[in-house]
């Protein structure tokens, strides 16, 4: 079943052509991979379906349902989560808090700010659901063996982790289809290897995950589908092995070869 | 001299009221707000008007007060927090001067720069404070702050305070975890507001007489030395903030030196502070609180 | 016919006004269009040129006799820029420099501290009391048909237009104002291209405050001078510089212009009360961020992803 699609996306800036006319499809529970050379319109792609920025022409969909040009926290609540390919952290918070911010809307309803502006009393319902955050929050440090970082500022923490620690965050918004920007950028191969495994614990999970990466090892070793853009057009899509021996890809990455 | 550390304490409750609420627009939201000073004025005037012309009660006045400083702050908050944050601190800029041209201006409403005198005294419990009952008027004041520190203390504990923080460390982030930012920040901004009303309408009652010469630039400049001496995102620090910048502001009087010392000497003070405050101690002199969580189970929620 | 010549009457008097905004305006929007930050104390940089320019000129005007208290006038404006340049790189320096690379809010604290230091320190040293530049010749007003401009209108219209055009191709044919177009775009990249980039924040603040002396002195002539006036003056320039689009030069001129005319027809012809003049710029402000924040001639920018 197709979770989330793109009909005809095209975003300009000024006279340039960063995504044109991509038709891009997610399927359900799969890890689908989106590759392409550098400024290709991977990230813009990114950027136009997570509601951080308007396509100039075409749709986008999740579930069937058209959410295009939605804001950014509506598109969240929907169940679209996603990193940066720079690492945007809560710099100044701690590790734990950088999670339970994840929590946010799903505890809006119990304790809202305007009650605490009148009920003084609420003290121990305020405890209560405190706890809950940080238990949860807890849980996502320990899917990623954070948790003895909890309480460092998210600042201090060791590049590999910060990374890790973006996609505990993303997950802690419980959704059903998980947008990773260069997950592995930056990453030595230890770490690569560690966080392949982690993607897979991830889709077993249940979450589809669609992925931007450049490491060619990582995404045709765990990608079940994958789309390539070049120029922010649309060239291939298919399997690994289908994308490895296709001709427009090689030369979209290779160049054209000298006759 | 006692006389004296009265009213300095209480100044400083009046201005750590105003610096809690900036607190929360600029140590949590990070948002640059110059204009405590122009809804400390129409919290006073708001207390002054209704009791005066329509002779309502005083604490039936504050809610007002306080509201109606909140709704300017929703008025100027939405065009401007939709935007960078930047553009607050120049449309902020902007009102607290409109404000202080309207009461100017406005006579018939706000008489003018004579402004209101002979504001009715506070009665509470059927005791009647006049400004010369210093330790009654500490005592009100401080239990404002009291109340205001522990709501304060609780929202920045809550998930509102977590996503305020979020908003100040990257918007973006903050609104891809499903945080509203526009929201928040026009939460965060009328808060600020009100609290700052709700002083107004003490320093209504204190003084007994409302001018619009005294909500200059200075008063929000000297609530964001507070919160900037203290410690942004500490309400405890700000507190402290006020304390000291409202010592500093009546030193010279203290120590009897008022004719020797120009009374610009205090604000070029103020004006240096922050600059070497940013520039050598940004956090402030007791700094940002970290929250830091047990990792074990027992009673989680606590700091 | 009278309606007419009212309405020439007001042009005349809202592009005088106009300009003057435009010129301070010019120096927020280099900054800005640098640094990415508002510099608060860019009013105050002007008021100290203005008061600096009324001492010179009150100095040798007992001097000079006749004709020549033109050229005493510009000489007053000349020293008054360099000082207010050489403030304005201080300034920069000490206060700015340091905090490139902190928080957001970090510099523009240290801006309004700054601000207020040059206001309260020109207040205590200086008094509160508005002064105004002697006239240095006959302002009895010229009538073109029935329409009267003041000879210091002609000489304000002749600075701004002398001030924008040099400013222009300062901007656009050399080396530095190449360096300085680059340093807008990309900071960074200008670095890797061999553009010291510490001087050309240098450079901008100086001509941003040599020009923003320049329109205190102008103001010193038409209106008048006083500790606090930075304030009002810095913010309405401010709103003209978003008017015309934030970093954009030739849009600080655009917005000036645009802002002087509105107020000056605002009072005149819609019947705002004079007292509320001040007022129009900032509901100007709330407006073109409401319809069209990137302002005039500015682009929108988009934070990077």
């Amino acid at each position: 079943m197709i979770l989330l699609e793109t009909k005809a996306l095209t975003r300009t800036y000024g006279g340039v052509v960063a995504v044109s006319k991509v038709s891009f499809q997610a399927q359900e529970g799969l890890i689908t991979g989106l590759i392409g050379p550098n400024g290709a319109g991977k990230t813009t792609l990114f950027n136009n379906m997570t509601g951080l920025d308007l396509p100039t022409a075409g749709k986008v969909y999740f579930k069937g349902k058209d959410i295009t040009g939605h804001s950014a926290h509506k598109i969240c609540r929907m169940g679209i989560a996603r990193t940066f390919q720079n690492i945007r952290l809560f710099k100044e918070l701690t590790v734990t808090e950088n999670v339970m911010v994840g929590r946010h809307f799903k505890t809006g309803r119990n304790v809202n700010h305007g009650r605490t502006l009148t009920a003084v009393g609420s003290y121990l319902q305020m405890n209560r659901e405190h706890q809950q955050v940080h238990a949860e929050a807890m849980r996502w440090l320990e899917f990623f063996g954070l948790e003895p970082f909890a309480n460092e500022l998210a600042k201090n923490l060791p590049y590999g982790h910060q990374r890790e620690l973006e996609i505990a965050r993303a997950l802690a918004t419980e959704p059903t289809l998980l947008f990773l920007d260069e997950p592995a950028a930056g990453m030595n191969p230890h770490e690569t290897a560690s966080l392949m495994a982690t993607i897979r614990r991830i889709r077993d999970l249940g979450i589809t995950v669609v992925l931007i990466e450049h490491d060619m090892k990582l995404v045709m070793n765990i990608c079940d589908t994958i789309s390539v853009l070049n120029y922010g057009e649309n060239i291939a899509n298919g399997t690994p092995s289908e994308i490895r021996g296709n001709p427009l890809v090689i030369e979209a990455y290779l160049g054209k070869e000298e006759e | 001299m006692l006389n004296f550390m009265l009213l300095i304490l209480i100044y400083t409750g009046i201005y750590a009221l105003m610096a809690m609420g900036q607190n929360v627009i600029t140590g949590y939201v990070g948002l640059l707000s110059l204009t405590q000073a122009g809804f400390l004025a129409i919290g006073s005037y708001t207390t002054a008007i209704l009791s005066v012309t329509y002779g309502w009660n005083f604490w039936l006045t504050i809610p007002v007060a306080g509201l109606l400083a909140a709704a300017f702050g929703v008025l100027i908050g939405l065009p401007t927090l939709r935007l960078k944050g930047d553009y607050l601190a120049i449309a902020t800029l902007g009102f607290g001067e409109i404000v202080r041209n309207i009461l100017n201006n406005w006579d018939s409403v706000t008489k003018g720069p004579m402004g209101i005198q002979k504001i009715p005294m506070v009665k509470v419990f059927g005791y009647q404070l006049s400004p010369y009952s210093k330790w009654g008027f500490l005592a009100l004041v401080w239990v404002f702050v009291i109340v205001g520190y522990v709501l304060f203390d609780r929202l920045a504990k809550s998930r509102m305070g977590r996503a305020l923080e979020a908003i100040r460390e990257d918007e973006i982030a903050a609104s891809s975890m499903g945080i509203n930012t526009t929201k928040y920040k026009v939460w965060a901004f009328a808060l600020g507001a009100f609290s700052a009303g709700v002083a107004g309408s003490l320093q209504a009652v204190f003084t007994l007489s409302v001018t619009p010469g005294s909500f200059t630039f200075m008063v929000s400049i000297m609530v964001l030395c507070m919160v900037v001496l203290g410690g942004m995102g500490n309400f405890k620090a700000v507190v402290l903030g006020a304390f000291l910048i409202q010592f500093i502001s009546y030193f010279p009087q203290l120590v009897g030196l008022s004719n020797v010392i120009p009374p610009q000497f205090k604000q070029v003070l103020f004006g240096l502070i922050l600059v070497v405050m940013m520039i050598w101690r940004p956090q402030g002199i007791l700094g940002r609180e970290i929250r830091g969580y047990k990792p074990s189970k027992e009673k989680g929620g606590k700091r | 016919m009278g309606s007419m010549v009212e309405f020439f009457q007001h042009l005349m008097n809202g592009l005088t006004l106009g300009g003057i905004y435009a010129l301070i305006a010019l120096g927020y929007t280099m900054v800005y269009g640098i640094l990415k930050f508002i510099n608060f104390a860019h009013g105050d940089v002007l008021m100290v040129g203005s008061y600096i320019g009324l001492f010179v000129y009150n100095f040798i005007r007992g001097e000079v006799l006749g004709a020549w208290s033109i050229l005493a006038f510009f000489l007053s404006m000349l020293v008054g820029m360099v000082f207010s340049a050489l403030l304005g790189m201080t300034i920069e320096k000490v206060a700015y420099k340091p905090l490139r690379k902190a928080t957001r809010l970090a510099p523009l604290l240290s801006a309004i501290g700054i601000s207020f230091i040059l206001s309260n320190l020109a207040a205590w040293f200086w008094g509160t009391k508005s002064r105004k530049l002697e006239y240095p010749f006959d302002n009895s007003p010229l009538y073109i048909g029935e329409v009267s401009i003041t000879p210091h209108q002609i000489l304000i219209l002749a600075v701004v237009v002398v001030m924008m055009v040099s400013l222009k191709l300062f901007v656009d044919k050399t080396r530095i104002g190449k360096a300085m177009r680059a340093t807008s775009l990309d900071q960074d990249t200008a670095k890797l291209m061999g553009i010291r980039v510490d001087r050309v924040i240098s450079i901008t603040f100086a001509i941003g405050s040599a020009l923003a002396a320049t329109a205190g002195i102008l103001i010193a002539l038409e209106i008048k001078v006083y500790p606090s006036m930075g304030t009002m003056t810095g913010l309405k320039a401010f709103v003209a510089a978003v008017v015309g689009g934030i970093g954009s030069i030739s849009g600080a001129m655009v917005g000036g212009i645009l802002l002087g005319l509105l107020e000056t027809f605002g009072v005149a012809l819609l019947g705002i009360p004079y007292g509320l003049r001040d007022t129009i710029a900032f509901v100007v402000l709330i407006i073109i961020l409401l319809l069209k924040p990137e302002g005039i001639l500015g682009k929108a920018e988009k934070e990077k992803v």
